[in-house]
C-alpha cells in the first residue's frame, strides 16, 4: 500500500514538472502563485509546458463575430510578443487584443461576440470525443453480437448504463424515466470525463468552469419546465393547501425556487471542481514559495493524497449533479394521487 | 478569462457541441444500448420464468408419480393379500379334502379287513374242519385195520345204540 502510494506521488510529480520552470523564472511570491489561477481559468492558448525560457504552447483559434465586422478568424498568436509570447493591449491585431489577464477587448471599444475556441473549449472536444468513441464502440458490441453479455467498451459502459437507468433516473424520475435516460447517461458521462481528464497534468479545468456548468444547468432546467405537468405548475403558481393571502409569498418564492435548483447545480459543480484543482495547485506552489526539496516531498505526498480524493470527488460531483437533475425532472412529471401531498 | 464569468465561446461551444454528441449518442449509443439491455433482461425474465414453469412442472409430475407409485403400492398390496387368503383357502381345503379322502381309505381299508378277516377265518374254519376229517380218517383207518379193534367199535357203536 504505502508502495504504490509513494509510486502514484512519483506519478503526480509530474504536476511540479509542468509548474516548475514557470514559477522558478517568477520573481515575487504573487508570481510563485499565479500558475495556479491561470491553469484554473480558461486561456486563449493552451499552454504544455516550459523548458527554460521556451514555452511550448498549443495556438488556439480566435473567433469574432461583430454586427459591423461580421465573422473574423485569428490565430492566438496573433496578440502575442513573438519573443516572450506575452499578451497585452501593445500587441493588438487587426483591431482586437487579449490583454495580461486574457480578455479579449476591441481597441475601438464596439462590441462584438467571442466565439474563440479556447482551451477549455478544445479540452470539451477531447472529451466528447473520446465518449462517443467508447460509447459509439459500447454500443457497437451490442450491434454485432446481439443481447449478449458485455465484452470490452460494453463491459465498461454498461454497468454504468445500468446504474444510471435503474438507480439515479427510475429511483427518481419515476414511471415515466425512460424518456430521459440517454440525456441523465450523457450528462453523467460527459461530467465525469471531464472531471478525471481535468485531473492529469497539463489538462485543463472544464467542468470547473462556470460557462460549462452553466450551460449544463440551463439544459436541465430548460428539460425540467419543459416536461412540466399540470401538477408541477399548479405546485408553483396555485401552491395546494396554503391559504390566498399567503400565496403572495409563496408563489414569488416557488418562481425563485425554479431558478435556484439549476443555479445550485452550476455552482455545486464548479466550485467541487475548481477548488480542488486549487488545494492541488496550492500544495506544488508551496514547495516554490518556500523553495525546500522536504516541502517539496511533503507536498508531493499531500498532492498524490488529494489526487486520490479527487477522483472520489469527481465521480461524486458527476454522481450529484445527473442525480439532482432526475431528482428535478422528477418533481416535474410526478403524478400527485393527492392534491395535499406536499 | 475571469474565473466567475461565464465566457460567450465557451457557451457557445459547450450548448452545440454538447447538444450534438447528445444527437449522436441518443441516436447510435444509448438507443441500442438501452434497446439490447432491455432485450436481454426480458430474455433473462422469460429465461428465469420458464425455468419456473418447467420446475413446477416436475415437481408435479414427481408428486403425479409418487401418487402413482402409492396407488401401485396400495394395489399390490391387496393384490397379495387376496393371493394370501386364495392360498389359505385353497391350503385348508385341500386339508379337509385330505382328512375326507384319509378317512374314507381307512374305513375301506377297515371294511376290506373285516372280510378279509372273516373269509380267513372262514378258511381256517374249513382247514380245520378238514384236517380234523383228514386226521380222524387217518386215525380211523389205523385203528380199524385189525378185527379186534373193529370189533371193538362195533361193540362201542352197538352199546350207543343200546343205551339210546
Amino acid at each position: 500500500m504505502t508502495r504504490k502510494f509513494l509510486v502514484l506521488s512519483l506519478l503526480f510529480s509530474a504536476f511540479l514538472l509542468f509548474n516548475a520552470p514557470q514559477s522558478f523564472a517568477a520573481g515575487s511570491e504573487e508570481d510563485k502563485t499565479s500558475f495556479i489561477m491561470h491553469h484554473v481559468k480558461d486561456s486563449h492558448e493552451w499552454h504544455i509546458a516550459t523548458f527554460g525560457h521556451t514555452h511550448v504552447t498549443l495556438p488556439l483559434p480566435v473567433i469574432v463575430y461583430s454586427s459591423d465586422r461580421g465573422l473574423e478568424f485569428f490565430s492566438s498568436t496573433d496578440f502575442q510578443n513573438h519573443e516572450t509570447h506575452a499578451f497585452g493591449k501593445e500587441y493588438a491585431h487587426e483591431g482586437y487584443y487579449i490583454d495580461e489577464h486574457d480578455h479579449l477587448g476591441r481597441v475601438d471599444g464596439a462590441s462584438f461576440i467571442e466565439l474563440s475556441i479556447t482551451k477549455n473549449v478544445v479540452m470539451m472536444f477531447i472529451v466528447m470525443i473520446l465518449l462517443a468513441w467508447v460509447a459509439l464502440s459500447a454500443a457497437n458490441h451490442y450491434k454485432k453480437n446481439g443481447a449478449v453479455a458485455p465484452k470490452g467498451a460494453a463491459a465498461i459502459i454498461e454497468p454504468i448504463v445500468i446504474f444510471v437507468r435503474d438507480e439515479i433516473a427510475q429511483k427518481s424520475i419515476g414511471p415515466k424515466y425512460k424518456k430521459f435516460v440517454p440525456y441523465l447517461l450523457t450528462l453523467f458521462l460527459f461530467i465525469w470525463f471531464g472531471n478525471l481528464l481535468g485531473l492529469l497534468p497539463g489538462a485543463a479545468n472544464m467542468t470547473g468552469n462556470i460557462a460549462v456548468t452553466m450551460t449544463l444547468a440551463v439544459l436541465t432546467f430548460i428539460i425540467t419546465n419543459v416536461n412540466g405537468n399540470k401538477d408541477y405548475w399548479k405546485h408553483v403558481f396555485a401552491t395546494p393547501g396554503v391559504p390566498i393571502p399567503m400565496l403572495l409569498i409563496i408563489v414569488p418564492v416557488e418562481i425563485i425556487g425554479l431558478f435556484t435548483k439549476p443555479f445550485a447545480l452550476m455552482v455545486r459543480l464548479f466550485v467541487a471542481i475548481t477548488a480542488g484543482h486549487i488545494v492541488i495547485l496550492g500544495f506544488i506552489a508551496l514547495a516554490f514559495i518556500f523553495e525546500s526539496y522536504t516541502i517539496g516531498v511533503v507536498s508531493t505526498l499531500m498532492v498524490t493524497f488529494i489526487n486520490i480524493i479527487e477522483l472520489l470527488v469527481a465521480t461524486i460531483q458527476a454522481y450529484v449533479f445527473t442525480l439532482f437533475t432526475a431528482m428535478y425532472i422528477g418533481s416535474a412529471v410526478a403524478e400527485h394521487a393527492h392534491d395535499d401531498h406536499h | 478569462m475571469d474565473l466567475i464569468t461565464p465566457g460567450s465561446g465557451l457557451i457557445f461551444w459547450q450548448l452545440f457541441g454538447f447538444l450534438g454528441l447528445l444527437f449522436i449518442l441518443i441516436k447510435f449509443a444509448w438507443k441500442p444500448m438501452l434497446a439490447a439491455l432491455e432485450e436481454r433482461e426480458s430474455s433473462i425474465e422469460n429465461a428465469l420464468k420458464s425455468a419456473e414453469i418447467a420446475r413446477n412442472e416436475m415437481a408435479n409430475l414427481k408428486a403425479e408419480n409418487e401418487k402413482l407409485l402409492a396407488e401401485a403400492r396400495l394395489e399390490r398390496d391387496t393384490i397379495l393379500k387376496k393371493a394370501q387368503e386364495a392360498s389359505n383357502k385353497m391350503i385348508e381345503e385341500a386339508k379337509t379334502e385330505a382328512q375326507k379322502q384319509g378317512a374314507q381309505l381307512i374305513e375301506n381299508a377297515k371294511a376290506v379287513i373285516e372280510t378279509e378277516k372273516k373269509a380267513a377265518l372262514a378258511d381256517v374254519k374249513n382247514q380245520v374242519a378238514a384236517l380234523t376229517l383228514e386226521v380222524t380218517e387217518k386215525l380211523l383207518k389205523k385203528n380199524l385195520s385189525d378185527d379186534a379193534s373193529q370189533k371193538a367199535l362195533v361193540d362201542e357203536f352197538v352199546k350207543d345204540l343200546k343205551l339210546n
